[in-house]
């Protein structure tokens, strides 16, 4: 029996008839085809299909998108701002913090929540803030100095 | 001064990448797609006595269930390019008949409407098993263990000999001789992006394409054909982004030549993701070798000789190079030192798990492992600083190129400069100092090194199963963009960028005016891939050449319009001039159309009237017109060649890692880590501190959490990322990196490759770091992964 949701997700409201089972995150990327959003490892593990629901860092592929209903969702596609650059996504451009890219858009929805709970996060909190999300090209370091630069030109603007 | 290369300049790949925007192959959405899964076996060895489908193709969605029954010969045997003496290639079907060898073992491929129909059906595939006998353990099979393959008799896939020297004379002159058993422990390579293929195939056409997340898609365009029977020509294989591969995507997998066949047979897109478990049963792993090194040495740290009697995994099949990545090990054994005599005795066996194969170092890291090991072993048994014995044995900077016994020539090097580099930056004798102090105050502090040599480039054809070269095309478009076309397949490395930056300077372009383009068989010319640290050493030096070949027939056009010898002409800034006139090129060249201003006609008007200069761009636009050429000169502007190095190259470098355990925990904590690499020139920094930063991290997976652990039935124990731990962002020290330059002579770029060299120099300074901490209470040795109850063990020993 599929059932009724309603959610916003970057801005935008969706009505959908879905399974029950449905994954959120099959539910952005094959529904909403917002396939920023991607499955690792299907055990909340590593982190790639990190969203914010409702201003919270949550991985989406552990989550049914009935129990999104009702939510406001921002997925890597909705960081942008009138085509501006969020300043996360600067810096992991700036600090060379993706290789393959493939943890990248949960690896920069979580270090948002990270700045947004601490604007001046010591590496160690950086780090520990990243513990949810894997990484196996970088090495992490310059993810690191990504939300430093990220969390210094917050604290200007 | 390049205006480009050698600059830390920021990715032009990554706008797609931070945004969300990119495509891996899941994210490509085809009409009418049909999802596959796969029923796998769950023993390790099992007869397969039966398959009923019955309920699964009754399920809502379900169009079809292969087995390899309906396969049987439709679908050729997944390919093995490594070729030894006298090796034993078992038949390695694309769904398993008969038998299951390990665990994952593709039985049945169901195909339905969507991804959950699929995975529902499968689970409703019955299979009869009659469970068979399992050898796990590497040692086991190879000596009268339960056999893997019944036919072959035994477990034995091959035995080889290799190196130089007389090694039973270099152990006997030798003072002492020092052995010690090593296990490098098998590991995943766990490319964040699974492995995923989407397969379309237009009957009319008769063209199949396939999306492919691999390292390799020319190779794998001529083994798939090969496989299903479709000319090679009629199938495109397109790598779209790629997710990571660590040389887990160097290969040529059963999903990919079956979903290719089952598209044909369906007439529909068909689609395959892995599931991370998946990854961890079927797709390859590394390293798995288990062997004892022997080193003669003389009482003033000389070395005589190395033996090296070693064991590997492969696995129960054969995939691409599996029997090929020992004898990696076998030319690494030398390592940055003159060792008059090496033998190495390699035993390839058979066991009831997944095949191994090219993980990030590819056997270079066991090599590198087994002599970084020995220089410190030596050196306690010495009682002399580890330092002191690799300086005694390194050769020096004016010997290279540098012969080695184990046949290799070592192009260029300078290992005395990266040592005291490193030695410098980390302030040795002070750490030696706070050690002792440390020791006194009853802190277990530790520290290790590594001066290491990997070899890169891969690499001259002849040493390779097939093609050591790579390709390039170079073309300037009318409208004066640059594009340059790479065999290469990068998929993280960088070389969208790194080869712009060439081509941006060569041409005296503006970064912003180059497009590279790879992975997609039907735009790009044939290719190698991206593996072994090849990419730029051997890609980027095509790109280079591709461009002065480009270039030469750019200088004619030039000098027919300027009314000159192509003698008189200067070339700076991507501005043709005659010598005579003297021009002041500044800047860089320019397009001939800027982006928004379409011409009146179909293309602007080249303006050649007495011209005194001429830029490149202006020259690819007078190319495409064609009416101006000089004569007998073929229309257009592009060039193609294809690179073929003439030996490896062989970067280098040394690592210093300061570490502390925690006597209450055994946990292992870094204070330092220091690293030093000589990767020749460098076309960006920023790209090679990446490679360096990500390569030191997967050493330190492999030296303190990561292991592939398969239990005495041959069960896959660490199948999820929840119990194959692999680093995470607060495990790590912050990494003190530095760099000597010692050019190669292998190629004009002067560049050695930088892919591995975090992977290969890394963990046997990890393990030196642990071991001299733990000295104290009589540690001379510890087998990977080093986790924190393993020493807890020892300390309450104590």
């Amino acid at each position: 029996m599929k059932q009724a949701i309603s959610v916003n997700v970057n801005g935008v409201d969706h009505r959908h008839e879905v399974e029950p089972r449905l994954l959120l995150v099959h539910y952005l990327r094959d529904v909403l085809a917002l396939t920023g959003t991607h499955v690792g490892c299907e055990t909340s593990i590593c982190g790639a299909c990190t969203v914010l629901i409702d201003g919270q860092a949550v991985k989406s592929c552990t989550m049914f998108a009935v129990q999104a209903d009702g939510a406001n969702i921002t997925t890597i596609e909705g960081l942008a701002a009138n085509g501006n650059l969020h300043p996360m996504q600067e810096g992991f451009w700036e600090k060379h913090g993706l290789q393959c890219g493939y943890c990248t858009p949960g690896m920069i929805i979580t270090a948002t929540q990270i700045v947004d709970r601490n604007p001046s996060p010591s590496r160690e909190e950086i780090r520990h803030g990243l513990e949810g999300n894997l990484c196996r090209c970088t090495g992490y370091q310059h993810i690191v100095e990504a939300v430093e630069y990220a969390a210094k030109k917050a604290a200007k603007a | 001064m390049a205006k480009y290369v050698g600059q830390r300049i920021k990715r032009t790949e990554d706008p797609r990448l931070i945004k969300g925007l990119a495509h891996y192959v899941d994210d490509i959405r085809l009409p009418d797609t049909l999802h596959v899964a796969f029923v796998r076996s769950i023993y390790a060895h099992a007869r397969i006595s039966g398959i009923d489908a019955t309920d699964a193709l009754k399920a809502p969605g379900v169009v079809a269930v292969y087995t390899g029954k309906d396969i049987a010969t439709a679908v050729g045997t997944v390919p093995c390019a490594a070729a030894l003496p006298d090796l034993k290639v078992p038949e390695y079907r694309v769904l398993a008949t008969g038998k299951a060898l390990f665990v994952g073992h593709p039985i049945a491929a169901v195909v339905a409407t969507d991804r959950y129909a699929a995975v529902d059906a499968a689970a409703l595939i019955s299979v009869d098993y009659e469970e068979l006998p399992v050898v796990v353990d590497v040692e086991q099979a190879a000596n009268g263990g339960d056999l893997v393959h019944e036919s072959f008799g035994d477990n034995i896939a091959y035995k080889l000999t290799s190196g130089e020297g007389d090694i039973d004379a270099a152990m006997k002159s030798a003072d002492k001789i020092v052995t010690q058993k090593m296990i490098h422990q098998r590991l995943a390579p766990i490319a964040m992006e699974p492995r995923g293929v989407l397969a379309r195939y237009f009957p009319g056409e008769e063209e199949l394409t396939l999306w492919s997340s691999t390292q390799i898609p020319h190779l794998m365009r001529t083994q798939v054909a090969l496989m299903i029977g479709i000319a090679e020509n009629k199938l495109r294989v397109i790598t779209p982004e790629v997710g990571g591969g660590f040389g887990s995507k160097l290969n040529v997998y059963a999903e990919e030549a079956l979903l290719g066949w089952i598209s044909i047979q369906l007439g529909k897109p068909v689609k395959w993701i892995e599931t991370r478990r998946e990854n961890v049963q079927a797709t390859i792993h590394g390293r798995a070798q288990v062997g004892t090194v022997e080193v003669g040495c003389k009482n003033d740290g000389t070395i005589t000789g190395l033996r090296y009697n070693v064991f590997a995994d492969l696995g129960a099949y054969h995939q691409l190079l599996t029997p090929a990545i020992p004898t990696l090990t076998g030319l690494m054994l030398s390592g940055a030192y003159r060792i008059p005599a090496i033998q190495m005795n390699v035993t390839g066996v058979f066991t009831n798990k997944m095949s191994t194969d090219a993980y990030r170092g590819a056997g270079r890291p066991e090599a590198t492992y087994v002599v970084e090991r020995a220089m410190d072993i030596v050196a306690a048994e010495l009682k002399m600083d580890p330092v002191e014995v690799r300086r005694k044995n390194f050769p020096a900077a004016s010997e290279f190129p540098f012969h080695t016994a184990t046949g290799l020539d070592y192009d260029s090097g300078d290992y005395e400069g990266a040592l005291a580099k490193a030695l410098d930056i980390s302030g040795y004798q002070n750490l030696r100092a706070e050690q002792e102090r440390g020791r006194a105050a009853g802190k277990l502090i530790g520290i290790g090194m590594s001066s290491y040599v990997e070899i890169c480039a891969l690499g001259p054809s002849q040493a390779m199963p097939a093609g050591g070269w790579e390709s390039a095309t170079v073309r300037i478009e009318p409208t004066g963009k640059v594009t340059v076309m790479t065999g290469a397949s990068p998929h993280g490395q960088g070389q969208e960028t790194s080869f712009a930056q060439i081509a941006a300077d060569e041409l005296g372009v503006d970064l912003n005016d180059v497009t590279v383009i790879h992975g997609d068989t039907g735009i790009v010319q044939y290719g190698i891939g991206t593996f072994g640290s090849r990419a730029t050493a051997v890609g980027g030096t095509a790109v280079l050449i591709a461009i002065q070949k480009l270039k030469e027939k750019a200088g004619k056009i030039a000098a027919h319009i300027l009314q000159c010898e192509t003698s008189g002409l200067c070339f700076e800034a991507g501005r043709y001039s005659r010598q005579d006139a003297a021009a002041a090129a500044t800047g860089v060249s320019e397009p001939v159309v800027p982006v928004g201003e379409a011409p009146a006609g179909a293309l602007p008007d080249p303006d050649t009237e007495g011209r005194k200069t001429l830029t490149i761009q202006e020259i690819a636009l007078i190319a495409h017109i064609a009416k101006e050429l000089p004569p007998d000169t073929e229309p257009g502007l592009s060039a193609t060649y294809f690179f073929e190095p003439k030996n490896f190259t062989f970067p280098f470098g040394t690592h210093i890692c300061v570490v502390e355990i925690d006597k209450e925990t055994g946990e292992t904590k870094f204070l330092r880590y220091v690293a030093v690499d000589d990767c020749g020139k460098v076309i960006n920094p920023l790209l090679v501190d990446g490679q360096i930063h990500g390569g030191i991290v997967q050493s330190i997976g492999q030296a303190l959490y990561e292991e592939v652990v398969y239990d005495e039935q041959g069960q896959l124990i660490t199948g999820e990322l929840m119990d194959y731990a692999i680093p995470r962002a607060s495990q790590l020290p912050w990494f003190e990196l530095d760099r000597t330059e010692t050019p190669s002579p292998v190629n004009p770029l002067g560049v050695k490759g930088v892919g591995e060299a975090g992977t290969i120099g890394a963990t046997p300074a990890i393990v030196n770091a642990i071991v001299d901490a733990l000295s104290p209470y009589g540690v001379k040795h510890l087998d990977m992964p080093i986790r924190p109850e393993n020493i807890w063990k020892i300390l309450s020993q104590h």
